[in-house]
This record gives structure tokens, sequence and C-alpha cells, in this order.
């Protein structure tokens, strides 16, 4: 196979490995850790991390973030999009970083516009 | 003149432009589009969730069960061993696709096999607490308007359960069925209470408050006093005991519509998942990609199976943790 060059530095060369059977278990190690410290916030929720930033809980967004970091591991070192071209990595990528954030974006503008719609209107849902 | 000729060497035919083989391609292009089939399915949910953003079920509540801890509040452990299972399934594959570049035959059965292992067990995980989700665990009464009373104990603060506190009324009331009435209509299960049953066992427990689905400033469920809890009571039209795609004691109903819907099709994915390993598997042990001449089977599904585990970290994210 013609991939036998794998590149084998995480966190921008922070960390280098010598095979990569090291670099996929140091990145199990750190995706192990991403996830204890989620499932740690989650039972936890330490009260300073409920204070509301850009309309959603500092705690939520501090798991979308892990979530977002854990996602680029997984498809940089387990699927090897570090090892792709970089026309191949764009074409994989672009199409998702443009796309979501678009449909996040409209979607939950409409629903909260309809929060207040139900909530300020003249109906009572809750009869 | 120079970008002419590298442009026809690159593009021209004969060679591999993004050096990634046809079938490597393909299964990236099907990977971009159920990318976006799962985020359509998640963002869904979070505009249910943000158009509803005052009486969400609380994740907490809901997803409490650990294997063998019987009555013990667990929240989110089973789910976070889940996690691990199946980010170690998709080390144990990659390890796989790494022995196949090496052309360790060995090494590839394996790691295969850890990771078919894996995979079973996640999607028994799953199967588990589905199993837990649909049964319930407190019982609820419905309003008219679709909203859920919840009770808890004054005393204590915990939850109550219908079975602890409903009263029993003679009735000769039984389910319906085709045979022995109107052919034409049919009737679900019942529950196991009736509503005048759960109203007049609620008078008599003078310590019982309801929980109603709003949430409250400080993001727990509003619980409401005595007198306001007998009036909401009396509005009560049914009996809700687990869940299901109608209806769901734990709070709002599209909840539950999307849990089952978003889970099932990820645990869909698993599934399939495993039948393709196993097919794989059969494969690298009958020898054909030794007589390929390569391993390129096992990175394909090796891509799928990640992204799998990739999809999963979103769900778990948006169901269990926000």
């Amino acid at each position: 196979m013609a991939q036998e060059a794998h590149k084998l530095a995480i966190f921008r060369g922070l960390l280098k490995f010598k095979s990569n059977q090291q670099k996929i278990w140091g990145v199990l190690i750190f995706l192990s850790i991403v996830t204890t410290i989620e499932v740690f916030l989650g039972i936890v929720k330490p009260a300073p991390l409920n204070m509301m930033f850009l309309r959603m809980k500092l705690l939520n967004w501090i798991f979308i973030i892990l979530t977002i970091v854990k996602a680029y591991y997984i498809a940089w070192d387990f699927m090897h999009i570090r090892d792709e071209k970089s026309n191949l990595k764009s074409a994989i990528v672009l199409p998702l970083v443009i796309l979501i954030p678009y449909l996040i974006f409209i979607l939950l503008a409409e629903a909260d516009y309809i929060f207040d719609v139900m909530r300020d209107g003249f109906v009572s849902w809750n009869f | 003149m120079d970008v002419a000729a590298a442009e026809t060497n690159v593009w021209g035919g004969g060679n591999k432009p993004l050096n990634a083989s046809y079938g490597k391609l393909m299964m990236w292009f099907f990977i971009v589009s159920d990318a976006l089939t799962f985020s359509g399915f998640l963002v869904a949910y979070g505009f249910s969730r943000f158009k509803n953003i005052d009486s969400w079920p609380i994740a907490d509540e809901v997803f409490t069960h650990f294997p063998f801890l019987h009555g013990i509040d667990a929240p989110m452990y089973y789910v976070a061993l889940m996690t691990f299972i199946l980010i170690f399934s998709s080390v144990t594959m990659v390890l796989a696709v790494d022995a196949g570049h090496h052309m360790q035959k060995g090494k590839v059965i394996f790691y295969m096999f850890l990771t078919i292992i894996g995979g079973a067990i996640f999607v028994g995980s799953q199967a588990w607490e589905w199993k837990n989700f649909i049964k319930g665990e407190y019982g609820a009464l419905e309003t008219k308007g679709g909203q859920i009373l919840q009770f808890m104990n004054a005393d204590t603060g915990k939850r109550v359960a219908l079975e602890s506190f409903a009263g029993s009324i003679e009735t000769p009331r039984t389910t319906h069925q085709n045979s022995t009435g109107l052919w034409f209509i049919g009737e679900g299960t019942l529950s196991t209470y009736s509503v005048e049953e759960v109203q007049q066992g609620f008078a008599a427990n003078k310590n019982l408050l309801v929980r109603t689905q709003k949430l409250n400033a400080e993001e727990q469920k509003t619980v409401l006093s005595r007198e306001a809890s007998l009036d909401k009571m009396s509005q009560a039209v049914g009996v809700v005991e687990g869940a299901n795609l109608i209806h769901n004691e734990y709070g709002n109903r599209l909840f539950a519509d999307f849990f089952f819907f978003i889970t099932g099709f990820h645990g869909f994915h698993v599934f399939s998942g495993v039948i393709i390993n196993i097919i794989i598997f059969l494969n690298v042990i009958m020898g054909t990609y030794e007589k390929r001449g390569h391993y390129e089977m096992v990175e394909k599904v090796g891509l799928y199976w990640h992204f799998v585990d990739l999809v999963w970290v979103f769900v778990f994210t948006f169901f269990y943790l926000v």
C-alpha cells in the first residue's frame, strides 16, 4: 500500500509517536480523557458553569466543543484524513463544515422564534 | 505551459489524483452524505428542543439504570461505558487496518474479532437501554393538553411510582377486543391503574405533590403546591406507563420520538456495521485479501465503523450531556 508514510505527530507536532500503533494508542488515551471529563462534568454539573454565554449555558458549550475535538481526532487519526491529500481532505470536510452550521443556524433560529410565539401568544398550550 | 502539463498529468487519467482508490472514495462520499443525514436528524431534535426549551425532559432523570444495580440512581454511567466500548472497538478496527498494511493476516483476524465483539456488546447495550426506556419507572398522568404530571413525595423530595399510592376501584372494565364487541374498534393495552384510581390514591396521600413538565429557574421540574396539585389532578385524562411513540411518562412526547428515531437509526448503523465486519472477517480468514495482495477492504469497512463511532460521539452529547 502507498500510505505507509503515516503522519505521526498530533497536537500540531507537540506530541510525536514512533509508530502508527503507538499513535493509535495515544489517540485512544486522549479520547478517553476527554470522555471522562465530559462524563465527570455531566454528573457533577459544577454550578459556576451554569452561567449563560451566547444564549446557552457555558457547560453546554464545553460539551459541544469537547465533542468536536473528539470528532476531529476520530476523523483525522482513525479515519486517516491526516494522511490524505489536501484536495480529498477539503472535498470531505468543507461540505460538512459549511452545510451543517448553516442548517443549525436556520433551524434553531426558527425554533427560538416559535418558542417566543408559544410563550407570548394568546393561546394556552398547558391545559 | 508547465501548469497545463501538470494538469494533464494529474487529471488526465491513468493515475489517482486524490491518491485514493475508487472504493475508498465512494465510501467517503457515502460517509459525507450519511453525516448530512444524521446532522439533519440531530438538528431536527435541536429544533424541537429549542421550541420546548422550558419543558424538555432532563436526561439525568430519564436514563438512570445500570445493570445489576436495581433501584440505584446511576445517571450517565451506563451510557459512558457504552461510549468507551465503542471507542475501544474503533481502536481495534484501526489496529486491524494497520496490521493489514503490513500484511499480517493473524493480527487482522484478531483485531477484527475484537471489533465485532465490541460492536455486538454496544448493540446489546442499546437494546437494554431501550427496554428500560420503554418500560418506564414511575408512571405519570397525562392531561388533555398532552402535559405530563409526575408525582413526588413532599417529605423526601423523591419521585413516587404510581404503584405505591394508586387506589383500587372495582370495575368490570377489561381490554376491549374485536371479538367481544364492535369488531371494527380495537383498543390498546389498558394501563395498570385507571385515572380514577390514581386520583383517589393521590387525594388519600396528603404528602404527595405534582411535578409538571415546566422547568423552573434552577432548571428543575416545577413542583406544584398541594392545592394546585389537586386542581391539576382533576384535569388528567390518561395514565402513562413507560414510553412509546405517542405517549411518554418522561415529559414531552417528541423526546421519546427523537430518542427512538435517532438512537434507533444509529443502532441500525452499528448493527449493519457488525454484519459487514463479519463478512470481511470471514473473507480475511479465507485469505481473500492475502491473495488479492492488499487489505484495502478492511480499510473501507474501517472507515464506516469509525463513522458510526463518530456519530455516537454526537448522539451521546446531545441526548445525554447537553
